[in-house]
């Protein structure tokens, strides 16, 4: 990946936190139905979107990813856990919140919901992500190391 | 000076020194440690200078107690000494675990704290004058320490051995503290002295529900006595937070503000009480709400970063504000 001094035009990373039961699913389906979608993310599979804690994905911006992606089962009823993907949503909009008032553009981090039949919309929204994350430019926690001296 | 007395400083970065409070609070406990230490360094109660403790020899100190938090030069200079001149270093009260209330300027820059506390309407300064961290005054050249670019905890800048939070710490923590010291019956090191627990174990109220559909802010109420806070929709920090301070606001009828950091197992207390929030404001009728309507909802907690890292900003994951948005 190509990065240069000023940040203009780069490719960001992104950090995917997807559930087993629908997202993981519709990646894997995007996989073996052979879709192009942009190879800047990198995937975990969490068993369900609901078990992405807040700090999760504040270590991977701290880690330096310049966005992070969670993605489960769509509400309201098609979680695994029956109510996984409620909680998930409930914390991603305050952590939003949070965000926004540290300083950082609450659209690095971003929920998805894509069943298991979904691998092409998996691909649309890895693809409009990235995108999206270019015209951004890269995370501030990069390009800064912070809490030195 | 008996001879096995133990060598004991107290050291002071930015603080109140509410945490000196605290120790001379041993009361009746105070006279045992007295008569068992020798003060080889105390700013707020001895007079001893900074050229006494730059004499002494490096690990000379078997105990030092900092408290304050680390804003400028002149904090890590000290705390950097103390820890050369001590076998023990101790960080003393929240300021000095994670930060503390003072940790709340990395949300600010530099220049916005200088200008709020020199140039504000309400600060009688014609002139406009800041401090410039070096002046020339007539023949003398005159420095102020330099702020850092983000406040840290002890942690920040020195090896901590040991961390006693709270804001200020228990007393019974100090006599823990104390009498494990002085019979050399210590935890491992890097432990933190007091229960690894959350507050909630502790809590004497009742827990009945499981969820809130509405946050109601401390001064909108008089909190029912019996019932736990966060039932009644108060957003108490009991949750993602140590135990060890006797639930004394909690007792008081106030909401827990998390003054002594995050119990064993959590690194970030703000993430991890944003978790617990989220897990129990909203349940009712979600499947039927919207995105827009949960945000909405969310909107009620109006300064996550006030409320979540009041104690604990520059121990957190991301330490201090940037400037994207």
């Amino acid at each position: 990946m190509i990065e240069n001094r000023k940040g203009d035009w780069f490719e960001p990373r992104i950090l995917g936190f997807l559930c087993n039961w629908c997202s993981y699913a519709a990646a894997d389906l995007a996989g073996m139905s052979r879709m192009e979608y942009p190879p800047n993310i990198r995937c975990v599979r969490v068993m369900c979107s609901g078990r992405v804690e807040p700090s999760f994905v504040l270590e991977a911006l701290r880690e330096g990813y310049d966005g992070v992606l969670i993605a489960g089962c769509h509400p309201p009823s098609d979680c695994h856990y029956q109510s996984g993907n409620l909680k998930a949503r409930r914390r991603y909009y305050l952590l939003r919140k949070l965000l926004r008032e540290l300083g950082i553009n609450p659209d690095r981090v971003r929920l998805e919901w894509a069943s298991a039949s979904e691998g092409q919309r998996f691909a649309e929204i890895v693809k409009d992500f990235t995108e999206r994350l270019r015209r951004l430019g890269p995370s501030p926690l990069k390009v800064k190391r912070v809490g030195a001296e | 000076m008996g001879r096995n007395r133990l060598n004991l400083a107290i050291g002071l970065g930015a603080t109140c020194s509410g945490c000196d409070i605290t120790i001379v609070d041993l009361a009746e406990y105070l006279p045992k440690v007295l008569s068992s230490v020798n003060i080889a360094f105390w700013p707020t109660a001895a007079d001893l200078k900074l050229k006494d403790l730059e004499a002494m020899a490096n690990g000379s100190i078997d105990l030092c107690l900092y408290h304050g938090a680390i804003v400028n030069e002149e904090n890590a200079e000290m705390a950097r000494l103390l820890r050369r001149k001590s076998k023990l270093m101790v960080a003393f009260g929240s300021c000095a675990c994670f930060g503390g209330v003072p940790g709340l300027a990395n949300l600010a820059t530099k220049d916005s704290l200088l200008e709020t506390v020199y140039g504000t309407p309400s600060t009688d300064n014609p002139k406009g004058l800041k401090p410039q961290g070096e002046a020339l005054v007539g023949e003398y050249r005159m420095a102020v320490p330099k702020r850092l670019d983000a406040v840290l905890p002890l942690s920040g800048v020195v090896e901590v051995d040991y961390s006693i939070p709270g804001c200020p710490p228990q007393t019974s923590q100090v006599k823990d503290a104390f009498e494990a010291i002085l019979s050399s019956d210590l935890p491992p090191r890097g432990s933190v002295i007091g229960p690894a627990k959350n507050l909630c174990d502790e809590c004497p109220r009742k827990r009945e529900g499981k969820s809130i559909s509405k946050i109601v802010r401390a001064h909108e109420t008089i909190a029912d006595q019996e019932r736990c806070l966060l039932d009644q929709g108060i957003l108490c920090m009991g949750p993602a937070t140590r135990a060890g301070c006797d639930a004394k606001c909690i007792k008081a009828n106030m909401r827990c503000e998390g003054c002594m950091g995050p119990p064993d197992g959590v690194g970030d207390q703000g993430a991890k009480m944003l978790g617990a929030i989220a897990s129990i404001l909203g349940l009712e009728g979600e499947d039927k709400m919207s995105e827009e309507d949960v945000a909405r909802l969310m909107d009620g907690i109006v300064d996550p970063v006030g409320l979540f890292y009041l104690f604990s900003l520059p121990s957190s994951i991301l330490r201090r504000r940037l400037w994207e948005v």
